[in-house]
């Protein structure tokens, strides 16, 4: 199907080879193991492909097909239509990494371009050319805090309110690191909605790096310049987990003494796609650059003097240092760096802001809503981005069960992750929902209190 | 001409998309925590497009031409893999929906880690790893968790051979264990005289890429992987190379324990100028307990009435999730799709024709260029990008000037064992008109090297830059711009 040569091109090929049936080519493998019958289906034409993919797809209920207020780390944002068209370009989806520079200088300016729009954001001063999501990212911080402080310091403190997702990827990274201890947010007996201020006791001078994140996982904003100060007194390193959208309303991390700064770039431009593939943010300061895992596009000119793009640092990285390396990553997430860069860039100063605002916006006007129902109170008083904590008057299985029939995909179940969070749900709210949207969750939750 | 950044083209005012207005009442925003400055550019849509679009033809990329990367798999990516990885039914699917409504994702999971566990020989897979490097660390986390499972807490060291990829130490590294270098005998398989010297109750286990990075394929395959279970020690398999494996002989079967399969590479799914890839996990009966989760199973059997009822399940040791959600999924639709595309036979013709390209190419170049392991090769082949009575060409010249003759050039200085090495992979999507194309310019370029070695030293010539200073790169660093100071 995608083979281009024939019986007649390959009989011509053995030929030059020297061997006159394509089985001689294979006679390294040994007797017995070679050419297994592979119990597979057989093979469907493109048209066939297309209609089984289609029923596939049409078997699931997407949030086009629902009212979606459900967010806990992976949001449905309008995605403009220019960002699709620009991904699908085959010149920057067929291509690979850039190792060649003189042939691949539209990747490496685009990737460059990345990096500057995310440290703008972020405000930091460099960003690398991503990782797999925004959890690898947190692992990654990990990572280079535990080398920067070469293994001496060996605590990690996560706030409670990380993403549950990114807690647990950072302890399977790190498993390896035995004298390793990640805590802090083992809170079996203490308030699921406590602030921030509950880390500030546990920083001492064996903390490598503490990880917050904002808006937290909660959906809650605060203010870290004072957790950044104990950090920095401590000698530790600070690091905050963002919402990119988010930073177009808020003060960017940079601003509380962040070191180091990571995130899930999925609200940037990219599908929900069911969880993946994603975008791993990770910006740090200009010292740390050294330090950085995964890859850097730097400025420089060509031999005739003209500015030029090409990977650089290169000898931090696996394929130079080998087990000397911080990381391993190779494949990075470039394609999905382009959509958020092609995102940001249409959207600009005005768009993000607009964005952001509107989420907010509405986010609020939903809270304000449901605190209206009886039974139903919107359980944190801390600011809030656009998610926010709902308690409710019964399970929130049962309730989201209800919600479904009523085609809308209800908010995050928190006891899943928060035991002492019984009856609680996280309600995501976008620039997608509408007042109507948002009017009409009110009166079902309302409904579904009496049933 | 260069192409400006999106911060010098951008003018006061512009926006390239428009929003609706807000249709509920207003919030008064937290004045504490709102920002004061935000310093991105300002475009039309017009403007993006035509940069971005500017961009792209600065980029040598599959649908062009030949992308002979060797250990990359640079083969031609499928449109129909896009069509339906666009379905809105796959892209707007919520990762925390509930699994009622998701059925069609979970049953294309379940049937994809079947496919691969018939495809490579394994007992079951996770499909949860984001890359090949991240399904390597998924599978030496899992070695090292069954030894620990079973107290066997003495074994520190992997055995790597000095011909892996680094990616391979890298990760050994990062997952506590100290690294042991194999080195490869003069028909370019692995040692087994030194290997046998290696091998104690403190080997984990060896991390095994077969094809080789030098393209063959190791023909004492069974004997090293029953030397390392003798002394308690697992097998991890490098799957990068899976391309030329497809029907041909399954992983599994040769006594690998874990592998790591490269969606990206060898079903197809392109590569996006670096990622996203895919890195799923196979994992033998003893080591499938081990895998990160969750995975798709059949929760509920299904009648003539009603389909199987799919969910996600946790194995029963699990090293635990290596990323949010559940992986790529829509790398997941390309390589279902273009597994579905192919069947039993569609894929053994891949491997057969990837290997047929290769070994082309390979005695074609035979006599100009010296093969430093000179076998019939597998989906690869190195040769030496430097001759005796042509001191001052080195790979990278050779590499430049095959740019002018309008190729992407092969995977330069890899394998480390090879010196100059010119790493070559065709794959099967090439045909042979191509291939001599290809051929005809290595060749000229051989010629060029002995008559003319200042035309191959001061390469590319053709191209929208010329050869570009790596060191002045990473001496002024230079890593974001901005925008010019009265528009900030």
């Amino acid at each position: 199907m995608f083979v281009p040569n024939a019986d007649p091109d390959r009989e011509a090929m053995l030929k030059t080879i020297g061997v006159e049936r394509i089985e001689d080519l294979f006679t390294d493998v040994p007797e017995g193991y070679r050419f297994p019958k592979l119990n597979l289906p057989e093979a469907l034409s493109e048209m066939e492909a297309y209609a089984h993919l289609s029923e596939l797809a049409q078997a699931n209920s997407s949030v086009r097909d629902l009212t979606c207020f459900l967010g806990a780390g992976a949001y449905h944002h309008y995605i403009p239509a220019v960002v699709d068209a620009i991904i699908q370009r085959g010149e920057f989806l067929t291509a690979y990494t850039p190792y060649q520079p003189e042939v691949s200088q539209g990747t490496l300016q685009a990737i460059f371009e990345y990096q500057s729009l995310m440290a703008l954001l972020t405000g930091m001063e460099v960003c690398n050319a991503s990782h797999y999501d925004g959890a690898t990212a947190a692992a990654e911080a990990v990572i280079m805090a535990y080398h920067h402080f070469r293994g001496k310091r060996t605590k990690v403190l996560v706030s409670h309110a990380l993403h549950p997702q990114y807690r647990a990827t950072i302890r399977t990274y790190m498993q390896g690191y035995t004298q390793l201890t990640i805590t802090g947010d083992e809170c079996t007996d203490c308030d699921p909605l406590a602030g921030p201020e509950v880390l500030l006791r546990a920083i001492d001078t064996n903390t490598a790096l503490v990880i917050v994140q904002y808006p937290d996982f909660l959906g809650r904003i605060y203010d870290y310049t004072e957790l950044a100060n104990t950090a920095h007194q401590a000698g530790a390193l600070f690091a905050i987990a963002v919402n990119p959208i988010a930073l177009g309303l808020l003060k960017p991390p940079g601003e509380f003494g962040a070191d180091i700064v990571i995130g899930e770039g999925q609200p940037l431009g990219i599908p929900l796609s069911f969880g993946g593939p994603y975008l791993g943010i990770f910006a740090t300061r200009k010292e740390f650059v050294r330090k950085i895992a995964g890859r850097l596009v730097g400025e420089t000119v060509d031999q005739d003097g003209k500015r030029a793009y090409v990977l650089t640092l290169t000898a931090r990285e696996q394929h130079i240092r080998r087990e000397k390396a911080t990381s391993n990553i190779c494949s990075n997430q470039g394609l999905m760096a382009l959509a958020s860069t092609v995102y940001l860039s249409l959207l600009g100063k005005q768009g993000l802001r607009q964005v952001a605002e509107l989420c907010y916006q509405k986010a609020h006007y939903a809270a304000d809503l449901i605190s209206q129902i009886p039974g139903y109170t919107v359980c944190s008083n801390a600011p809030f981005f656009h998610e926010f904590v709902v308690c409710c008057p019964k399970p929130v299985s049962e309730i989201n069960q209800a919600l479904l029939e009523y085609g809308i995909l209800g908010g995050f179940d928190l006891s899943t992750d928060y035991p002492g969070l019984k009856n609680a749900m996280l309600i995501a709210v976008t620039e997608m929902n509408t007042r109507e949207e948002i009017e009409t969750l009110r009166d079902v939750l309302e409904d579904i209190s009496h049933e | 001409m260069s192409e400006p950044t999106i911060f010098e083209l951008s003018s006061p005012g512009r926006t390239g998309v428009t929003f609706p207005q807000a249709d509920v009442p207003s919030t008064p925003l937290p004045d504490t925590l709102i920002r004061e400055n935000l310093p991105l550019p300002e475009l039309s849509e017009v403007d993006v497009v035509r940069h971005f679009t500017r961009l792209s033809r600065m980029n040598y990329c599959i649908d062009y031409g030949i992308y002979p990367l060797g250990s990359c798999t640079m083969k031609y990516n499928p449109r129909i893999n896009e069509a339906t990885a666009r379905f809105p039914g796959f892209a707007y699917t919520h990762p925390l929906q509930p699994e009622e409504t998701i059925q069609g994702n979970l049953y294309l999971m379940y049937h994809l880690q079947e496919w691969l566990k018939e495809i490579a020989g394994f007992s079951a897979v996770s499909l949860q790893p984001a890359a090949g490097a991240h399904g390597e660390l998924t599978g030496i986390l899992m070695i090292r968790a069954y030894h620990q499972h079973r107290g066997d807490t003495k074994r520190t060291r992997v055995l790597i051979p000095d011909s892996a990829h680094g990616t391979n130490p890298a990760t050994s590294a990062m997952s506590g264990f100290e690294v042991v270098p194999v080195p490869t005998d003069k028909n370019g398989n692995v040692d087994l005289e030194i290997l046998r010297s290696l091998l104690d109750d403190t080997i984990a286990g060896i991390m095994l890429t077969n094809p080789n990075t030098l393209g063959l394929f190791e023909q004492n395959i069974l004997e090293v992987t029953k030397l390392v279970h003798q002394v308690g020690g697992l097998v991890y398999g490098d799957g990068a190379n899976l391309n030329a494996l497809l029907g041909i002989a399954r992983p599994g079967d040769l006594g690998i324990d874990v592998m790591h399969f490269n969606l990206h590479k060898t079903f197809s799914t392109p590569h996006g100028g670096g990622g996203p890839g895919a890195g799923p996990v196979g994992a033998s009966e003893r080591l499938k307990d081990f895998l990160p989760g969750p995975i798709v199973e059949i929760v509920e059997e299904g009648n003539e009435d009603y389909p199987p009822l799919y969910g996600f399940r946790e194995p029963k040791y699990s090293i635990g999730r290596v990323k949010s959600f559940y992986g790529h999924f829509g790398i997941m639709i390309r390589a279902y799709t273009y597994i579905a595309m192919h069947g039993p036979e569609g894929l053994r013709k891949v491997a057969e024709n990837a290997v047929i390209n290769a070994n082309y190419l390979q005695a074609r170049l035979r006599g100009t260029y010296k093969i430093p392991y000179d076998r019939i090769c597998m989906h690869e082949f190195v040769v030496e990008g430097k001759w005796a009575d042509a001191p001052e060409i080195i790979a990278l010249d050779i590499s430049k000037r095959l740019m002018d003759y309008d190729f992407h050039p092969p995977t330069n200085y890899f394998p480390l064992i090879v010196h100059d090495a010119l790493m070559i992979e065709p794959t099967e999507t090439e045909s042979k008109q191509t291939l001599d194309a290809f051929a005809d310019a290595l060749i000229k370029i051989a010629e060029e090297a002995h008559t003319q070695p200042e035309l191959l030293k001061s390469a590319p010539h053709n191209t929208p830059v010329r050869r570009v200073d790596e060191v002045k790169a990473a001496k002024d660093l230079v890593l974001c711009c901005w925008l010019p100071e009265e528009q900030q």
